[in-house]
């Protein structure tokens, strides 16, 4: 019994490694911490009631926000791991085999446990209030993208000490991740921790177009939203096209894996090439998926640290909008090297740098606004003035890879990896911290210290130039990625330092970060956002209180131009007369919901079995799965009213007048 | 403003140590693609460069307007003039819109013509006649067969130099990407198909080659040498190898072909006849699930299967590996009108 026990538990468990049992002993002190706190403090009923079964958007936003910035610690470390292992020729820090699931992890991570939550953290918490509405249109639905999104994370990063990790590559390439190839767990954590939260994903892409389209408030024409829920916008109608192609890929996958069918197995009549094109299909529009909500968060930063509208309104919406549909026109560049033919690579190509021409125009439509401006360059701004330069730079070895003939001698090499770090950190990652640093006084009630603020700016960005330059260097004298190590003789030794100093600079800035974070939580009154408006900004948010209150608006808002907010601000500067408000009515607001975290358990449950081909353990999770919707279709008391009273009260503790 | 120096100094100065370290191993050091020793590498270089200076003619007025705009309507500098409204313009949009179309125009015409001058697949132009070499990826080491020479490599391939080399690849293994910098772009290897690969090298010399696509744990490990000899000096090393080493055989194939990291090179006086063909087909014809690129392969399909039923992969029968041969290579056309469609 007991050799037993142990026979499965050397399987079960991840071991052999010391890295990976200190990993396990603070995961389990971590736990343990956590639990003790909530049960010590009694604060058991508190999380249960204000955060897991929570349905209001911004607290929805801030666990997303929460997550993501514990993904880009845990994707940051895998990235030290990696670049500590290519500091010199010849190192024998991090096995092969471990460094492939490092690489694979760390891709994974950043893009759908990063980049995607933090994206939605953001939609969250901007885009309710900067059309006007008092929560999305179904704010339940909201909660199951969350919970489902969390649950997929941690099933994913479960694979660290139970089972293995996947070690296939970011995208996991048939054969090689078929069951032929890659036996263990790990490619199976892979498809069903993707799976779990790219159900959810899809179901934010569908909830934030109807909440887009529905209910923004009267007067807002979509000629005249906000440049940020544009592109929100552009970025949904993306993932609804393109995640159930990811859903249905990874499903063929599975099926191979677990039923032993042959859609991308080498023998039997698979065929891999197919897996690759469908990949693509989802993975290109992906990373226009991410960027576009950057771009509108660039938009609305240039309007306001400029004090001047937004150049080129209508061109900046036609060039989202173009992007998104172009971006599914795209997918065969990623293997131009897989003998399509010259006729398919030119159409290819030709698609791709099309792409360059929309973005490029935004690029001048961002300057322009700066042109004849009164320029200050807080926090948010000063992310954009980073990110300009790093885009375009990064745009231009895009267009340079696009070229088919040439992207025979880029492709697979470190050219490849830093022109998509370039465009991937530079751009996403630039982004979302300006999108942060700028709506954080609405999400807490206060800023971000500046002084440490500008630290982790230069910190961030020198690290990223010391690391990614070289690449592109090392990448033309033909370095390969995914390299474990290379020999002295290669001559790459010099440039791969380099390399790994700036990512231990871009490391700093990281700690920095969480150290502004922490310093500015410690001195909140001193950064107190009193006003609700500490950008003098232009667009509904920042006309209410901040943190802003759970049902947003007392009053729903009118909207007569675009950036009506500052237009108003202009007018009673003037000396017009303030608009006369509403008086105050019952707020109808949607009530908290136990279901999606309990359905997110249940397909958590149901995942783990699949990973191990448990059925004991895989079946009742999805009966779980289904229980917890039909109990959910027989709620019929989903809503409430917020009486008068209580909105009367709630806005004069905040210094307003009703 | 004295923090602001210091951050700026610290700017300049880390990608200037990068140079210097990179400049002080410049002599000895393989600069890859930046150092052309083929035609093909050569042109896809003067095409990255002429590209480059296009996309410069958008990527300096940008960094220019972004820097000078940035300093000029700053918020302190009370001066400057504050338009708050302006926020469209005709004659701008026009010219934001028009000069990236324009350079992209240029651009993709370029593409285009390159596209198909380069296309790995068409033979290229030369007085001399082209040698072909086989390759097979396979876990975790390159496979090169002569079938001309009729020897075989392991980790090493050799050929003459101005004269063009025809490489046909394939993988017993997952996909990997064979690419030798210094003379050309690569191409993938995957099993099932035969892809071609056109290159030809100008001088003589000893050029590194990579596994560029991820196949597995110890795919690192699958680097090679190419090396360009003047043609006596190949054909004095095609003897040597027929003189000196051993043959491979089925059995010693099938063992090579298991996963595992070969450190030297090896050569071989000689392989099973039809090895290339075989390996293709292997995952071609598959297992009679009627999986066919296209709807005139089904005859040859059924060929191979035939021919692949009567052999036992241990033994070699000489007419039954011919059957295969013939099978294999009407499916290889196949396989190639496929790549085309």
């Amino acid at each position: 019994m007991w050799d037993k026990i142990k026979d499965f538990s050397s399987d079960f468990f991840v071991t052999g490694d010391p890295m990976i049992y200190g990993a396990d002993v603070a995961i389990v002190l971590v736990s343990v911490a956590i639990l003790f706190v909530l049960t010590y403090f009694k604060k058991w009923g508190w999380l249960w009631r204000e955060w897991l079964t929570t349905v209001d958007h911004k607290k929805i936003g801030i666990m997303y926000i929460l997550a993501s910035l514990l993904m880009l610690f845990r994707g940051g470390m895998d990235a030290l791991l990696m670049r500590a292992q290519l500091a010199a020729p010849d190192l024998e820090f991090l096995k092969p085999e471990h460094y492939n699931e490092i690489f694979t992890t760390h891709g994974v991570i950043m893009i759908l446990f990063m980049a995607m939550p933090l994206m939605f953290g953001l939609f969250n918490i901007a885009v309710p209030l900067q059309i006007g509405a008092r929560d999305v249109a179904f704010p339940v639905l909201n909660s199951v993208s969350f919970w489902l999104f969390f649950a997929g994370a941690m099933l994913f990063n479960l694979s660290f000490v139970i089972g293995g990790s996947p070690n296939g590559g970011w995208l996991a390439y048939p054969p090689l991740t078929e069951k032929m190839f890659s036996p263990g767990v790990g490619q199976d954590f892979y498809i069903w921790g993707i799976q779990i939260s790219g159900i959810g994903s899809l179901a934010t892409g569908i909830n934030f177009i109807i909440t887009i389209l529905k209910m923004r408030a009267p007067g807002m024409k979509l000629m005249k939203m906000p440049m940020f829920s544009w592109s929100v916008l552009a970025s949904c109608l993306t993932i609804i096209l393109a995640f159930p192609i990811l859903t249905v890929t990874l499903a063929l996958l599975f099926i191979d894996r677990f039923a032993g069918a042959h859609f991308f197995t080498l023998d039997g009549g698979g065929n891999p090439m197919m897996y690759i094109n469908l990949i693509w299909m989802w993975g290109h529009p992906e990373v226009y998926i991410v960027i576009l909500p950057a771009f509108g968060i660039f938009s609305e930063v240039v309007a306001t640290f400029s004090k001047k509208r937004l150049f080129g309104y209508k061109s900046m919406v036609f060039a989202l909008m173009s992007i998104s549909i172009v971006s599914f026109f795209t997918w065969a560049h990623h293997f131009f090297t897989m003998g399509s033919g010259a006729d398919v690579n030119v159409f290819f190509a030709i698609s791709t740098m099309i792409i360059a021409i929309p973005t490029g125009v935004k690029v001048f439509n961002w300057i322009l606004t700066m042109y004849k401006g009164k320029i200050t360059f807080k926090q948010p701004m000063l992310w954009t003035m980073g990110f300009i330069p790093c885009f375009v730079v990064g745009g231009m070895t895009g267009v340079l890879l696009s070229i088919a003939p040439a992207d025979f001698q880029f492709h697979n090499s470190y050219f490849l990896i830093a022109h998509f770090h370039q465009v991937l950190i530079g751009g996403v990652v630039f982004g979302y911290f300006a999108g942060l640093y700028y709506w954080w006084p609405k999400m807490f009630g206060f800023s971000l210290d500046e002084k440490l603020g500008r630290w982790v700016f230069w910190l961030w960005n020198i690290g990223f130039y010391v690391c990614f330059m070289p690449q592109y260097l090392v990448g033309l004298m033909g370095m390969t990625r995914r390299y474990s190590t290379y020999g002295w003789d290669t001559g790459w030794f010099g440039l791969n330092l380099t390399s790994t100093i700036g990512a231990f600079l871009m490391g700093a800035g990281f700690l920095v970060q969480v150290w502004q974070i922490l310093y500015s939580i410690k001195n909140m009154q001193k950064l107190k956002d009193t006003t609700g408006d500490p950008w003098d900004g232009r667009t509904l948010e920042w006309t209410i209180q901040s943190p802003a209150p759970f049902y947003n608006f007392a009053t729903d808002p009118v909207v007569s131009e675009t950036d009506d907010f500052w237009e108003e601000k202009q007018r009673i500067a003037a000396g017009g007369k303030p608009r006369p408000k509403p008086a105050l009515a019952p707020i109808h607001m949607p009530k908290n919901s136990g279901m999606p975290v309990v359905m997110a358990g249940f397909f958590f449950f149901a995942g783990f079995g699949f990973v191990f081909d448990w059925m004991w353990m895989a079946i009742p999770g999805l009966i779980g799965v289904a229980a917890s919707m039909l109990v959910h279709s027989f709620r019929y008391d989903t809503d409430f009213y917020i009486p008068v009273d209580e909105v009367r009260r709630t806005e004069l503790a905040a210094g307003r007048e009703v | 403003m004295k923090m602001k120096g210091w951050y700026r100094r610290l700017a300049a100065g880390l990608p200037l140590a990068a140079m210097v370290f990179l400049l002080s191993g410049c002599g000895d050091v393989n600069m890859g693609i930046l150092d052309p020793q083929g035609t093909v590498a050569r042109q896809q270089l003067n095409l990255i460069i002429i590209a480059s200076i296009l996309c410069l003619v958008i990527l300096v007025p940008v960094l220019v307007m972004t820097y000078v705009f940035a300093w000029k309507y700053r918020a302190k500098k009370e001066d400057a003039e504050y338009k708050p409204n302006w926020s469209h313009s005709g004659k701008i949009e026009t010219v934001m819109w028009g000069v990236p179309i324009v350079v992209i125009l240029i651009i993709a015409i370029l593409t285009s013509i390159y596209t198909h001058k380069l296309e790995p697949s068409k033979p290229l132009e030369s007085e001399a006649d082209a040698i072909t070499i086989e390759v097979t990826a396979l876990d975790w080491k390159w496979l090169f067969t002569y079938p001309d020479q009729g020897i075989a490599t392991v980790n090493y391939v050799q050929f003459p130099e101005d004269v063009p080399v025809h490489f046909k690849l394939t993988a017993d293994a997952p996909m990997n990407s064979f690419w030798i910098p210094q003379l050309g772009g690569q191409v993938y290897t995957m099993s099932g198909m035969a892809m071609h690969l056109n290159l030809m090298a100008d001088e003589p010399g000893e050029y590194p080659g990579k596994g560029a696509n991820f196949s597995g744990e110890h795919f690192g490990k699958m680097g090679f040498i190419a090396k360009a000899t003047s043609q006596e000096d190949f054909d004095k090393w095609v003897e040597d190898v027929k003189q000196s080493s051993p043959a491979l055989t089925q059995q010693g194939y099938d063992e090579l072909a298991e996963q595992g990291v070969l450190d030297t090179k090896v050569t071989y006086s000689s392989f099973p006849d039809g090895l290339f063909d075989r390996i293709v087909n292997k995952y071609a014809t598959g297992t009679g699930s009627g999986h066919q690129h296209g709807s005139s392969a089904a005859d040859s399909g059924e060929a191979a299967d035939e021919g692949m039923d009567g052999m036992d992969m241990t033994s070699m029968d000489m007419s039954s590996a011919e059957g295969v041969t013939d099978a294999a290579q009407a499916s290889d056309s196949n396989q190639q009108m496929h790549q085309h469609d």
